[in-house]
């Protein structure tokens, strides 16, 4: 079972997974492009990308599902091509798509699990896990038609049976409702603090920004890899907010305008942004000067960041193949 | 070392029974699985007869004559033909038989008495609908066995030395195994073999398959449960059930059919074990092949087919030209008959079905082999 470890945010000491060069082909496809990644123990490590971009390739090659064709690496200090089967006994890895068997009900999928790992005192360890994760009236229903909410928390649960020092989370909370969702990040935030290392996949900015660290791949390419808070900086990109009236004559104008890259609405403010600063400045110069309007420089957003990040690479892949 | 073991043990156990709950689940592969055997029993057990009785006849002649009657009652007699009436002139025979009203007409010419009596050899025809060659060969080859009985009380006294004389030899023809030629007795063994195919082929690659199929197998592999337990788990309630079918089909073959079990029921459980692992390991190659259910089930019919027309359970095995035969040698099915037919019918003994039980130990290994080489550990 688990440690209670004092929590260990300082990004020192052996890392949970440090993986080198790791590659993935599927035919002609390259999902996952010569990706080296180090996470450290105890933290909240959010692994983000576009649909394709290779996150759950990565994630089944981390715990051993699927053998890379190149490169190397450890997961809890196992190596994750030769000593596989050792590691999965520590790790918890919960699938993108829900993968219990849904002709089985709560308790007997839990049961399975925990005689697939061993565990001893399996009937206990069941009873308390679903007590913890209030599954326990729900325990003689069918999995496949619990709503997905309480399969995600099924699956969660399934993934914490055998106490696991590092939890892969593949996008847990995909269609789920924000009061399941906010449960979801408590729990995972919860089990940082007793010292198990997360390592979750999202395409909610919102919960991206709860994490200690974020790592961006596209085209099974790494472009951003920091500390959460470091990522907005590291971008490059610059952003003005903008509040007033007649937010939409604005927009209009600066749609599309030079040194403009990105023109979002965020509940009643405009957020403009630009990688170019000087040319965002110049484009943004007429309309700062109109009154009525509350023009503010502020941090980019995780979400400007990403869809800046995004155009960018694409971009410079077009070039590429143009050349 | 013991507690590796053990949890090993422990880990088959919980997929055992996990298996067993989603059977039990599943209700209609479940009672498929129990009815099928019980279905093909009673269709191929008393429906299909290779071997055909009561073939409807009718007699050509102007005037029937006691000669004409005789022949006739001899054909009834002899339980090949019913007699459907006389017909006149070519014409008529010939409708009978297109019309399917009659499988065979006797022409017997207005003179036969006439040149008999003046022993002229006078022609007698049987005309016979031979579109289906199986079920006139029977019936047309006894036919000159039926004349022969038929006239022979006829032509006595001064017709005496036209009797037909005995051969120089005597041709005895000594019916072993099957002496009434019950075609069930062949067939409802054969079944042992072809239900067993069929379900346990399919069952099997099916359930694996549908654990890809279904994403499961990710959350299968991701456990430290290692392929041959899961392997093991999955396949041990489908070699019970392959028992239960086994048992079904032998408790009709003897109460049902009457086909008598005259060798060792210990060297037709060993026969029926190896075949049944045969199988299950073709299961579980089909299995690391196709990618949805739906294959599995169409690469088992693949596989079926040619066991069921090749293997010598529909059709006579050296009566199939070399490349039909070479084709069946590689089938398990083949060699599982000629061991349960050799077993049941003629009682024979280990050292007489070596011969059929090599074939199959070597299948064992080849697919079981392959497999286990086609198995991945991973998801890719
Ligand atoms: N088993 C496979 N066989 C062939 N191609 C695959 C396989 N698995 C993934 N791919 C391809 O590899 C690429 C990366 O897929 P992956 O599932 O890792 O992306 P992802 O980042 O998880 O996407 P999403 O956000 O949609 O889940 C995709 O183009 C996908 O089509
Ligand atoms: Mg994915």
């Amino acid at each position: 079972m688990s440690e209670a470890l004092p929590s260990a945010k300082d990004e020192s000491g052996p890392p949970a997974i440090e993986v080198h060069d790791l590659r993935k082909t599927f035919g002609d496809l390259v999902a996952v492009k010569d990706l080296s990644m180090t996470v450290p123990q105890g933290v909240i490590y959010g692994f983000l990308g576009p649909n394709g971009s290779g996150k759950t390739t990565t994630i089944r090659m981390m715990c051993g599902l699927m053998k890379p064709d190149g490169g190397s690496g450890t997961a809890l200090g196992y190596d994750i091509l030769k000593e596989a089967d050792e590691l999965k006994r520590h790790v918890g890895y919960m699938t993108q798509r829900f993968s219990l068997y849904g002709d089985l009900t709560v308790r007997q999928n839990l049961n399975f699990i925990a005689r697939m790992y061993s565990i001893p005192n399996v009937r206990e360890r069941v009873d308390e896990t679903m007590e913890e994760y209030g599954l326990t009236q729900r325990a003689d229903q069918m999995a496949g038609v619990l709503s997905g909410g309480w399969k995600q928390r099924l699956a969660l649960a399934a993934s914490m049976l055998h106490g696991p020092r590092l939890l892969l989370l593949d996008e847990p909370t995909a269609g789920v409702d924000p009061v399941a969702r906010r449960d979801f990040w408590d729990r995972i935030r919860d089990m940082t603090r007793r010292g198990i290392t997360v390592l979750v996949s999202t395409h909610y900015m919102d919960e991206a920004i709860q994490c200690d660290h974020l790592c961006f791949i596209l085209n099974g390419v790494k472009l951003v890899d920091a500390p959460a808070a470091d990522v907005p900086a590291q971008s490059g990109l610059t952003t003005w907010r903008v509040t007033g009236r007649d937010l939409r004559r604005v927009s209009d104008a600066l749609e599309g305008a030079p040194g403009v890259e990105q023109v979002a609405r965020f509940g009643d403010a405009l957020h403009i942004s630009g990688a170019d600063e000087a040319a965002l400045d110049r484009a943004t110069e007429r309309w700062r000067a109109e009154p009525g309007l509350e023009w503010e420089r502020r941090k980019p957003g995780l979400e400007e960041v990403f869809i800046h990040l995004t155009a960018q690479a694409r971009a410079a892949q077009a070039d590429k193949e143009a050349a | 070392m013991g507690g590796a073991i053990s949890r090993s043990w422990s880990r088959i156990g919980a997929v055992l029974y996990k298996e067993l709950v989603q059977m039990r689940r599943d209700r209609i592969t479940f009672a498929m699985m129990l009815s099928v055997p019980i279905m093909q029993l009673l269709l191929f057990g008393y429906a299909i007869n290779t071997d055909p009785r009561h073939l409807p006849a009718v007699v050509s002649v102007r005037q029937p004559s006691e000669f004409s009657r005789a022949i006739e009652a001899g054909m009834v007699n002899s339980r090949f033909f019913e007699m459907e009436g006389v017909v006149t002139g070519e014409e008529a025979a010939d409708r009978a038989l297109r019309s399917n009203e009659a499988d065979f007409v006797l022409v017997v010419p207005d003179d036969f008495e006439a040149r008999l009596v003046r022993g002229e050899r006078p022609q007698l025809m049987l005309e016979a609908d031979a579109a289906d060659p199986v079920a006139v060969g029977g019936p047309a080859s006894a036919m000159a066995g039926i004349v022969d009985s038929a006239l022979a009380p006829l032509l006595d006294g001064p017709l005496a030395d036209m009797a037909p004389r005995a051969p120089p030899y005597d041709l005895i023809v000594h019916r072993r195994f099957n002496p009434e030629g019950i075609t069930s007795h062949n067939v409802v063994p054969g079944l042992l073999g072809v239900i067993l195919t069929m379900t346990l082929v399919m069952i099997t690659s099916m359930a694996i398959t549908r654990e890809a199929e279904r994403g499961t197998m990710e959350t299968l592999l991701s456990t430290p449960a290692r392929p041959i337990e899961v392997m093991v788990g999955k396949i041990m309630p489908y070699v019970a059930i392959g028992y239960v079918q086994t048992a079904i089909i032998l408790l009709a073959a003897v109460f049902l059919f009457g086909v008598p079990i005259r060798g060792s029921l210990a060297l037709l459980l060993v026969a029926i074990t190896l075949f049944i692992l045969v199988n299950l390991s073709l299961g579980f190659l089909i299995s690391t092949v196709a990618r949805s259910q739906m294959q599995a089930m169409q690469l088992t019919f693949f596989l079926f087919l040619p066991s069921i027309l090749l293997s010598g359970f529909m059709f006579p095995f050296r009566g199939m030209p070399d490349w039909a035969q070479g084709i069946g040698q590689v089938l398990p099915l083949t060699h599982f008959l000629r061991l349960v037919r050799g077993v049941i019918l003629r009682d024979a003994h280990l050292s007489e079905l070596v011969g059929d039980i090599w074939p199959l130990l070597v299948q064992l290994m080849v697919i079981g082999g392959l497999a286990m080489l086609r198995y991945r550990r991973t998801l890719d």
